[in-house]
């Protein structure tokens, strides 16, 4: 795919198919349509050129293209959709569009700024499998494609292929509704959905596959939807937290990449670069979380961004604050990761000792495969002295890591570390 | 509209109910104003509950013969026993009507869509 086209791929695809998922009332023919137009796109954009408004392009065409399966197989799909198709909430329930009326299917396909996140509350339903609701949000939402939610979950395409299938097909059968949940159910649907706009924003901070460290698209996106959540529920204090984490992390994107792309470490970061914008919006919203006084996961990572963002330079960083809260975290998200990023602030605190003493005391099993956990671990052992292991370590970091930004500052630091020992 | 079933389920085997015992009583209550909560907004299509499996026989029909065997058909723990069949808008409502027949039964029941007709 050309350049430009993956752009707009990047940026319409989840925003198409949840228009079109309205229209048709089905995924497969919405992913199928806009898959239609980017195949059309691929086809003409090199010789015609990118068109002014390529996202408008891609819609209006996906669209005319699923007017053309309506119209040319009208009694086949009538049968289809009557049958299968998903109901929205503003349509009378067995309204379909006609294919012969192009006025009526204008107003049908036109963007409705809720459509992603009708199917947001689709992709994260209860009755699907928190790993499916992943696979499906970062498949239809988030236009990523099997491999990289396979590297990005630590399976196997395979995996993620057949939890996708089977996700789409339970909502189909099951006929799903694709609308977003009433007042009353809105609060445990919202839990799902938060989680998962995290996942598509820390997909976008260290892409898993492309040459760039970050995928803006992705998490310019994630942090879109997170807005659009604490709009319809500004009294969810987690939603805002999670807006607020993601904020905050965004603010250090620019110091994060170096003049030619590679990674740079939180400590050796420029500070000046941070968007103090961003920081200022962040913090707010943490401030306002605080006042509220209901904890939770997203708010308290937030309060650990903020606490670094609050640090002018890295050594001015409260470390033993950030450890009580990621000890708050701990307790109410008792997993590896948690404990990873826990350790590394253990041992910002105490040194680089009582920071291996803490990932000794790991399970380390289900971190094998997870390149931060081999990359942590180098570090700590190269400041401990413990030269070999930490070169050894470096190794399995770069063997694991799928994005060259990362790969070539995983792989400076081994070198210089190989250097020192002469 | 969509059909659904709801069937009830038990960990394991079950005896025919002692009708007389007052938790029967207030489990069969607690259904059947659920039922009328079905009828009257319309969605009942069907209901009951069922004698234990161990009343049940297998039947085939094999190249023009039919033979019968001691059921019950699946070898399992649980058991069901007993479902609805009932008429909703899309599947948050079925979950919906589900969550109450899983109150009223006090125990844990499966929503499956019907196939379509």
């Amino acid at each position: 795919m050309p350049d430009a086209l993956t752009e707009v791929f990047r940026r319409e695809a989840g925003r198409c198919t949840a228009t079109l998922i309205r229209v048709l009332g089905d995924i497969d023919l919405a992913e199928d349509a806009v898959a239609e137009a980017f195949a059309i796109a691929a086809e003409q954009w090199p010789t015609r050129g990118v068109p002014p408004n390529p996202g408008g392009w891609i819609t209006t065409t996906a669209r005319n293209r699923a007017i053309d399966r309506l119209r040319r197989e009208s009694s086949r799909t009538d049968r289809y959709l009557a049958s299968h198709r998903l109901q929205a909430d503003d349509m009378a329930p067995d309204h379909l569009p006609d294919p012969d009326d192009s006025g009526s299917l204008d107003e049908l396909v036109e963007v409705v700024a809720d459509d992603q996140l009708r199917l947001m509350f689709l992709c994260c339903h209860p009755a699907l499998a928190p790993d499916a609701q992943v696979a499906l949000t970062l498949r239809l939402l988030g236009g990523l494609d099997t491999p990289e939610i396979a590297r990005g979950f630590l399976v196997s395409e395979a995996t993620v292929a057949q939890r996708i299938v089977r996700a789409k097909r339970k909502l189909r059968d099951n006929h799903a509704p694709y609308r977003v949940p009433a007042a009353a159910e809105l609060p445990d649907r919202l839990h799902t959905v938060l989680a998962i706009v995290y996942l598509i924003y820390t997909e976008g901070h260290t892409a898993t596959s492309g040459d760039g460290l970050t995928r803006v698209d992705l998490s310019r996106e994630a942090i879109r939807l997170g807005r659009v959540l604490t709009e319809l529920m500004p009294d969810e204090p987690e939603a805002v937290g999670l807006l607020a984490l993601m904020l905050l992390t965004e603010a250090r994107r620019l110091a994060r990449t170096d003049v030619d792309g590679s990674m740079i470490r939180l400590a050796d970061q420029d500070r000046t670069r941070w968007d103090r914008t961003l920081i200022a919006e962040g913090h707010a919203l943490v401030r306002a979380c605080l006042r509220r006084d209901q904890p939770g996961p997203f708010q308290i990572q937030a309060a650990i961004a903020a606490v670094h963002a609050d640090a002018v330079t890295a050594d001015d960083t409260d470390w033993s604050q950030i450890v009580t809260l990621y000890d708050q975290l701990y307790a109410r998200r008792p997993n590896p990761v948690v404990a990873l990023n826990r350790a590394v602030a253990v041992a910002e605190l105490h040194g680089p000792d009582a920071g291996l003493a803490a990932l000794t005391a790991l399970d380390v099993l289900p971190l094998e495969g997870y390149q931060p956990y081999h990359a942590a671990r180098a570090d700590l052992l190269a400041r401990a002295g413990r030269r070999e292991a930490a070169v050894a370590a470096y190794d399995r970091a770069v063997e694991l890591s799928g994005n060259p930004a990362e790969r070539r500052f995983l792989e400076q630091q081994r070198a210089t570390l190989a250097g020192d020992r002469r | 509209m969509p059909q659904y079933m709801i069937s009830v389920w038990h960990d394991g085997p079950y005896d025919d109910l002692d009708v007389s015992s007052p938790e029967v009583q207030r489990l069969f209550s607690q259904v059947s104003a659920f039922n009328a909560s079905l009828e009257q907004a319309g969605a009942w299509v069907f209901g009951t509950g069922l004698r234990p499996a161990s009343s049940a026989t297998v039947v085939r029909a094999t190249g023009g013969d039919v033979s019968m065997t001691d059921g019950p058909y699946a070898e399992t723990k649980e058991q069901m026993g007993g479902f609805w069949v009932i008429l909703a808008a899309d599947l948050d409502a079925a979950l919906e009507w589900a969550g109450k027949a899983a109150a009223a039964c006090e125990g844990p029941v499966e929503v499956r869509p019907t196939e379509d007709a």
